[in-house]
Order: C-alpha cells, then sequence, then structure tokens
C-alpha cells in the first residue's frame, strides 16, 4: 500500500480519473484505431518513452545531454547482433544490451562530471562520444559496418524472439512507456529526486549541504541510459534494420529531446505532451507537404513550429495547460 | 620512412594548414558570438552552408567569382545577422541554455531546409580555372585556390583583430563582453552592441562559405558536419578566444589531412573528436583560453 500511496499522493482526484481513463483508451487502442492510427499513437508512445528517459537526467538532474543517441545505438546494435549472428533473442540479449549502455553512460557520466564540466561543455562531450561511437561502427565488421544490420523481416508472431506485427510492438511500447512513467514519478518522490533537483538548481549549493553530487549525476546518467537503451532494443527489432549513420546521429540525440523541452521540461507530462505534440505536427505537415510535392517543406513547417513554441511557451506546453485546467503538475 | 612518404606527410600538413585557415575563419564567428552574449548558435553551419550557396548562385547566374561576391555575402550576412538577433535571439539572453539551444536549432532547420527547396539535393561547386592552378615552392605544390581562400581568411581575420582593439564600436562591445552590467551604467546600448556582435559573427562565417566554395562543392546535408567542425575548433582552441579559434582551426585542419593521409578519410574526423574529447577532459578552457568554463 505504501507504494501506492507514494504513488498516489498529493495527486488531484480528477488528474488521478484522468490518468486511470487515459489508460484504459490505450490499452483498447488497437481495438478502436486503424493500422495507421496504430502507427502513429506507436510513434507518439515511443518518443514519450525515450523523452521520459533524457528527462530524468536534464528535466531532473540538470545535466544537458545532446549524445544519447549513443545508449539508444549501441543498445540496439548488441541486442540485434546477438540476435543476428548468435540466434540469442531480445529478451536474454537486452541485458547486454543495457548492461553496455550503461557502461557507456558510466565512462561519459564520470569523465563529465569528475572533471566538473557543466552546461554547453558537458553537451558538447555526450555529442563527441557519440560521434566518435559512430564512426567506429562505420568501420566494425561484427556490426555490419556503415553497409547496416538487417533483421530477418519474419511475418510469423513469435513473441519469445520479439518477431510479430505492430499490435505486439505497440504493447511492448506502451508497457515501457507507462513503466517509466511510474518510475519517474517515484524518483522524483524519493529522496534521489529531491537531491536531482537541489542539484539542478544550485550544484555548489548542493555539495555545501551534502548531497553526494557526483554519486546522484552518475545514477542519473546511469538510470537515462539504460532507459534509453531499451528504446534503442525496441527500435531495432521494430524497424528491423541499423545504419550507424542514423542510429548513432546527432539529429536522432536531438530528437529524444524534442519532447520534454516542448512538452515542458522536469515534469512528468511533458514528454508526453510534446510527444503528442510533435509527432501530430509531423503527421500533418507531411500530408501538407504532398499536397505540394517539395522536399524539404516538411521540415520548415516543423521548424516553424519549433520556433513559434519556443518563442510563445518557453517553458513548454504542459505547464501552461496543467495550470489553465486545473490538473496540478508544476515543474518542480 | 622514405622521401617520398615524408613529402606527402609535408604536402598533407600544408594543405591541412591552408583549409585550417577557413575553418578558422569559420569557428572564428562562432567564438565571437558566444565570447560576447554567452549564446552558442547551433546554426553556425547551417549559416556556413547558406554562404556556400549564396556564392555558387553569385557564380553559377551572375558569372561573379566568389573572392568577388564575398564583401557583399559579409554585408547581406551582417544585417541578417544584426536583423535576426534583434528580432528572435534577444530575449533568449540571459535564458537557460536548453531554450537556447532549441531556439537556434528551429533556425538552424528553417536554413538548411530553405536551402534544400531552393538549390535542391545535388551538389552544387563552382568550376573556376585556378582551381587547375598551382605554385610551386621546391619540392611542393600548394593549389591556388586553397593559397587564396587562406590569404583571405587572414586578411579577414586582421581585419577584425583591428576592429576589435581600434574602433570604438569594438571596444564598446569588448567592454560588454568582460563586463555587462558595467558597459550598461556607462551608458553604452548593449542591445544594440549584441546585435551588432551577432551581425559580426555573421558576416565571418558567410565570408568562410564564399572562401570554402572555392574548395569544395557544398549540399545541404554538410550543415551538421559544419556545425560540430566548428565547436570542434572553438572547443579545442578555447570558447571566446579569437587566437584560439584560428589556432584550432589550423590544428583541426592539419590532424584532418594527416589522418585522411595515414588512416582512411573516413576516420578523419574520428581524430578531431578524440582531440575534443582530450581538450574537454585535460583543459576545458581551450588552449588558448584563459580561465575555466
Amino acid at each position: 500500500m505504501t507504494l501506492l500511496a507514494r504513488l498516489t499522493g498529493g495527486v488531484p482526484a480528477r488528474s488521478l480519473w484522468g490518468l486511470g481513463l487515459l489508460l484504459v483508451l490505450l490499452l483498447a487502442a488497437p481495438a478502436l484505431l486503424g493500422k495507421y492510427g496504430l502507427s502513429v499513437l506507436i510513434l507518439v508512445l515511443y518518443f514519450a518513452f525515450v523523452g521520459q528517459a533524457w528527462n530524468i537526467m536534464m528535466g531532473f538532474a540538470g545535466q544537458l545531454s545532446l549524445g544519447h543517441a549513443l545508449y539508444a545505438g549501441v543498445g540496439g546494435y548488441i541486442a540485434a547482433g546477438l540476435f543476428f549472428h548468435y540466434g540469442i533473442g531480445p529478451w536474454a540479449g537486452v541485458f547486454v544490451a543495457v548492461a553496455a549502455a550503461v557502461a557507456a553512460g558510466s565512462i561519459v557520466g564520470y569523465l563529465g562530471f569528475r572533471f566538473s564540466l557543466a552546461g554547453v561543455y558537458f553537451a558538447l562531450l555526450t555529442i563527441a562520444f557519440s560521434e566518435f561511437t559512430r564512426i567506429a561502427f562505420d568501420h566494425w565488421g561484427w556490426a555490419g559496418g556503415s553497409g547496416g544490420l538487417f533483421l530477418k523481416v519474419d511475418a510469423t508472431s513469435d513473441i519469445l524472439n520479439l518477431r510479430g506485427g505492430p499490435l505486439l510492438f505497440y504493447y511492448v511500447i506502451l508497457a515501457l512507456a507507462a513503466g517509466t512513467f511510474i518510475l519517474c514519478r517515484l524518483l522524483l518522490e524519493s529522496r534521489l529526486g529531491r537531491y536531482w533537483l537541489a542539484i539542478r538548481e544550485d550544484p555548489e549549493a548542493a555539495q555545501a549541504v551534502g548531497v553526494p553530487v557526483l554519486r546522484c549525476k552518475m545514477i542519473a546518467i546511469m538510470i537515462s541510459a539504460a532507459l534509453t537503451a531499451l528504446a534503442g532494443v525496441w527500435n531495432a527489432f521494430y524497424y528491423n534494420n541499423l545504419f550507424p549513420e542514423t542510429a548513432f546521429a546527432m539529429g536522432r540525440s536531438i530528437e529524444f529531446t524534442l519532447a520534454p523541452i516542448i512538452g515542458g521540461l522536469g515534469t512528468l507530462f511533458g514528454p508526453i505532451v510534446g510527444a503528442v505534440v510533435l509527432t501530430g505536427l509531423g503527421e500533418i505537415f507531411t500530408d501538407l507537404s504532398e499536397v505540394f510535392h517539395i522536399s524539404g517543406l516538411k521540415q520548415i513547417f516543423y521548424g516553424l513550429a519549433l520556433l513559434v513554441i519556443v518563442m510563445y511557451r518557453p517553458a513548454g506546453v504542459w505547464p501552461w495547460i496543467a495550470e489553465r485546467f486545473g490538473f496540478g503538475e508544476k515543474r518542480r | 620512412m622514405t622521401a617520398d612518404f615524408l613529402l606527402s606527410l609535408a604536402q598533407a600538413i600544408t594543405k591541412g594548414l591552408l583549409t585550417g585557415m577557413v575553418y578558422g575563419l569559420m569557428a572564428l564567428g562562432l567564438s565571437v558570438i558566444f565570447g560576447v552574449m554567452r549564446v552558442v548558435n547551433f546554426a553556425h553551419g547551417e549559416m556556413m552552408v547558406v554562404g556556400m550557396y549564396l556564392a555558387w548562385m553569385g557564380f553559377e547566374y551572375l558569372q561573379v567569382s566568389p573572392m568577388l561576391s564575398l564583401p557583399v555575402i559579409a554585408v547581406i550576412f551582417f544585417g541578417a545577422g544584426y536583423a535576426l538577433q534583434r528580432a528572435v535571439i534577444s530575449p533568449f539572453i540571459g535564458r537557460p541554455e536548453h531554450q537556447q539551444f532549441l531556439l537556434l536549432l528551429a533556425i538552424a532547420i528553417l536554413l538548411v531546409n530553405v536551402s534544400l527547396v531552393i538549390a535542391g539535393p545535388d551538389s552544387r561547386g563552382v568550376q573556376m580555372d585556378s582551381q587547375f592552378e598551382s605554385y610551386e615552392l621546391g619540392p611542393f605544390v600548394f593549389d591556388a585556390v586553397r593559397v587564396h581562400a587562406a590569404l583571405t581568411a587572414v586578411v579577414i581575420a586582421g581585419l577584425l583583430w583591428l576592429f576589435f582593439t581600434r574602433t570604438r564600436i569594438g571596444k564598446s562591445i569588448r567592454a560588454a563582453a568582460d563586463n555587462n552590467l558595467g558597459a550598461l551604467v556607462v551608458g553604452l546600448d548593449v542591445r544594440r552592441l549584441y546585435a551588432f556582435t551577432f551581425g559580426v559573427g555573421a558576416a565571418c562565417v558567410g565570408a568562410a562559405g564564399a572562401l570554402m566554395i572555392t574548395i569544395i562543392p557544398v549540399t545541404p546535408f554538410l550543415a551538421a558536419e559544419y556545425t560540430l567542425l566548428a565547436f570542434v575548433i572553438v572547443i579545442v582552441g578555447g570558447l571566446g578566444s579569437m587566437t584560439g579559434a584560428l589556432a584550432g582551426g589550423l590544428l583541426i585542419g592539419v590532424s584532418e589531412a594527416v589522418a585522411g593521409l595515414l588512416l582512411q578519410p573516413s576516420l578523419k574526423s574520428m581524430v578531431s573528436f578524440g582531440i575534443l574529447i582530450l581538450v574537454l577532459l585535460l583543459r576545458p578552457q581551450g588552449l588558448f583560453g584563459k580561465s575555466g568554463p
């Protein structure tokens, strides 16, 4: 009971009802939506999930990472490579994948935090490691090199090897997103979560009052890397192919940051709302630009939308919605 | 270690030094903008690519050599940078880094995709007679275009140095960078100075683009690469330091050329990122930076 009490303590009743309704709708969604609708919803959940993972580092602990593609790429490549070369299924391979991503995160984090890099400098370190790894994978035969790694597309449903149609991947990503949402709520309510907020607001003051700053930052990057690696594994098996050029691209790292920043950094719903907004806009703009047949037009709309949002809602969309409709979650 | 190898190594180094001067000019723009208003220009490579396209268009449609269109491009970039800072970036100064990052990312997406819509995805280059010329000095052969580009970059960097040390407005900008509050107290119009600075930074990268198009052709996809390259250079040299940006440009130019010769060309940026990681860890203020970050 205490766990449930900690989860729901201090949350307004109408927010709880809203959450329950949302969960029921999401569980029933495949029956309600067509094939296209489901594929969009899968994208929304994927970006909400990785956004939540990234938010732990930036939104909670205040460490700007622009190289999270590293963890998704390493995770995805290892799980896919184990399956491809040795037939080891992803349910086992995911442990190796997550361990490797946590190791990578620990190296980046330890070096960065130990030498007290912060802000832009830390962000550039994360980019550098991600780019470095991209070029290494480009030349690594086991991972398929720059030609990419392809998983056999299998129509038969084989849940043990995470092979199957969109329905399987939908429920897996839904479970991941929902689980991470609960995890983030528990983390925020824990002592560790309070330490993170203290570090985010003023690292020197936190250090002075005895917060173990280095250890807390390390835990943040390790949890964040582990979750991002899960997203990478899911992504590799959903799309059945991996290329260093895309898996480790700076563009992918940036993609991970957009939903939480647009939605509202440091909030629980920010990444979810951001994912809905961004994926929705992306789909609308794809349709619009197909009308005009101009390549690049979609990205222009997208850039304009980002510009408008950051200029008029710099703290994110969710805090504004929450205040207007009385859901009562503020950025802590 | 044959004499042939040593000669080709020396050739690669000189080629790297010449290209590195243009890199340095590009990075100078980033460094000036950061040094004065503490805003990291995530759209820097995109601005570089726009500069390259303008020079290409001048050559393709008006038959003007990039060397001659350079001053015009620099003026256009100054005006555009000034306006952009005044209209869009100004409220974001002093805001959290992730908000500045998102703002400049949106600008970057717009710049690169407008270029894509106008010029298409194919690579665009200029064909000039001077690309086939070279200067010989003993056993060394220098590409004429690289020599011209490097010398022009040196001249522009010199003009910039004179601007910041000799002119009233340049000195005011340095004052605002050193002590923002103090500058306000003595009555400097800091917001105008910031807009001026962004204009100067943009003019640098626009000029660098006009020089770069004489060396390699442009595609929209180069933009992200140049943004990263400019970051690597200014961090290695020291963010906010003018000497650092130029020295960093030379260092990265040489390391790329030598890595392309000794390893595979596709591994050359791995060496740059390796240098970046080492500098960040061992000397985060950069080789020429004065104080810590």
